[in-house]
């Protein structure tokens, strides 16, 4: 009796399971193998057949890809990787999230770890040598934080007469930007190796300002309005691009392509809206892709 | 392997950093970690416990948490570290002049950290002299320091000078945390500003890294193993 029970039990789940599979919608429409068709042999064509791809991402940049208790990354970058996935035919759930912090997304690029790359990623010449990139999708800027009340700060010019201090994190591009503008490295420029760290030198008053793209910046301001502001407007631009392998250009021109269509349907700026433009950053107008 | 020729300038320049970080340590900690190694074995019960509290904290904390102390824990208590602005030192040293205190601070972590390792080093050396020679010089009227100049550490450093000299070893590759915690362009963070500003390959870099931090360490052990042997001899 016993036995048949177990059985009678297992069908049912076994046909229930069924039932969801066909009925059930698994992550939007227009997903599954063959879903979309590519020509064979692409990037695109392989990964729709395969049903799974690797996204690297950053794992601790508020608003733009940070994992928290969810366990899943959240941001600006993780929403246009999901809609770049989508338009592949690959269901949300079935993206595996590779940490990728900024010094190794080169490598994980040219070793095959990720299909590609969404990670505050600034598109330059010299990473170009290595991998290449789609977009620009998002132009952020350098900039400068300082206390509120600070007045003696109003640009990178400030730094010039080798009095003022200022706090980055090690090996950031912001940091040797702002090696240009510093008069002694050794005794104005102080690294760290979070951002969180700046901010609390910045709060005790070890050093007069902290340095990186506005958006980082942005988010620490959001948390504590009361202590600190931006001084004088960006002084670089950093257009943030999806990092592919450098010899994909088919896989390239079909992120632009996306691109193009997601700031055209809405869902560029939506994605903007839910997650960095909480910060009060400005998204501004849609950068122009470039196809090179 | 481009890099290693294109961007010498700036390894070298972490190298000098480093080996600078380095030197003022290893003379700090030898120094505070010899009182602290006199405090453990004196025969006042009080400094004897004081010597054991040091090492008992310092020895059993995370070096990154005894920097993040010295870091930000002494801005907090109103602290630049200005006393480590040694007159004649500064002019050598030059980041121990600066108005920046994170070079300081970084030393004063290492320093503190270190004394533990060395204290018990010397220790080890000094329970390796017999105690008869300790009671002899005691029974010819040798006070405790002078039994201990004349007597106890001539022998013992020959006990000590190996696992010293590792725990200098081990103190050089310590410093590479300095670059984390406000020290501009120590040999470790050269890596990363090679790597994630300036995009070079990773393994390159890491090897180029590694080659700074052997010219420091081996010709150091290889010092030790010559004294060793030296000292086999006497012996």
């Amino acid at each position: 009796m016993r036995i048949k029970r177990v059985a009678a039990v297992a069908a049912v789940a076994a046909l229930a399971l069924g039932l969801t599979a066909c009925g059930g919608d698994d992550g939007g429409e227009g997903t599954g193998a063959g879903s979309k068709s590519f020509t064979a042999g692409t990037t695109m064509e392989k990964l729709n057949k395969a049903q799974k791809i690797k996204v690297g991402t950053k794992f601790d940049q508020p608003g733009f890809g940070l994992k928290g208790l969810s366990g899943k990354p959240e941001g600006f970058d993780v929403e246009i990787a999901k809609i770049i996935v989508k338009e592949l035919g690959i269901p949300e759930d079935k993206i595996e999230w590779v940490e990728a912090p900024s010094k190794v997304r080169e490598d994980v690029i040219v070793n095959g770890t990720v299909d590609l790359v969404a990670a505050t990623y600034t598109i330059n010449d010299k990473r170009k040598e290595r991998i290449a990139f789609a977009g620009p999708y998002y132009e952020a800027g350098q900039n400068i934080m300082v206390k509120k009340d600070d007045t003696t700060i109003t640009g990178p010019d400030s730094f010039k007469d080798g009095t003022k201090k200022v706090c980055s994190v090690t090996g950031s591009t912001p940091f040797e930007e702002i090696k240009k503008y510093v008069k002694d490295v050794a005794t104005q420029l102080v690294p760290f190796d979070t951002y969180d760290k700046c901010r609390d030198a910045l709060k005790s008053g070890q050093v007069d300002a902290v340095t990186t793209d506005n958006v980082i910046l942005l988010g620490y301001i959001a948390k504590d309005e009361a202590s600190f502001k931006l001084a004088g407007s960006n002084f670089t631009k950093e257009p943030y691009g999806i990092g592919v392998k450098k010899e994909d250009a088919d896989f390239r021109s079909f992120i632009n392509d996306t691109l193009d269509k997601a700031v055209a349907d809405g869902s560029w700026k939506k994605a903007w809206d839910n997650t960095a433009g909480k910060f009060g950053a400005e998204l501004g107008s849609a950068p122009t892709i470039n196809r090179y | 392997m481009n890099v290693l020729i294109d961007k010498f300038d700036v390894f070298a320049g972490g190298f000098w950093l480093t080996l600078q970080i380095c030197i003022l340590a290893a003379i700090g900690a030898l120094v505070l970690g010899a009182i602290v190694a006199v405090l453990r074995i004196s025969p006042v019960p009080p400094l004897r416990a004081l010597g054991t509290g040091y090492v008992n904290v310092f020895r059993n904390m995370p070096l990154t948490v005894v920097m993040f102390f010295a870091a930000f824990g002494l801005p907090a208590l109103g602290s630049n570290a200005d006393f480590l602005r040694i007159p004649v030192l500064d002019s050598l040293f030059t980041r121990l002049g600066t108005d920046l205190p994170y070079f300081r601070f970084a030393l004063i972590a290492l320093v503190l950290y270190t004394a533990a390792f060395v204290c018990e080093a010397l220790r080890s050396g000094v329970n390796a002299v017999p105690a008869g020679q300790a009671e002899a010089a005691r029974s010819l009227g040798l006070t405790f320091g002078q039994n201990l100049r004349y007597v106890v550490l001539p022998q013992s450093w020959k006990a000590s000078i190996v696992p010293l000299g590792s725990v200098i070893i081990a103190m050089i590759k310590n410093s590479a945390l300095a670059g984390f915690f406000g020290v501009a362009g120590d040999l470790s963070a050269t890596a990363d500003q090679l790597t994630g500003a300036e995009g070079y390959a990773f393994v390159p870099v890491a090897i180029g890294i590694s080659i700074g931090y052997l010219i420091m360490t081996v010709p150091l052990g290889a010092l030790l193993d010559r004294i060793e042997k030296r000292q086999a001899v006497a012996r």
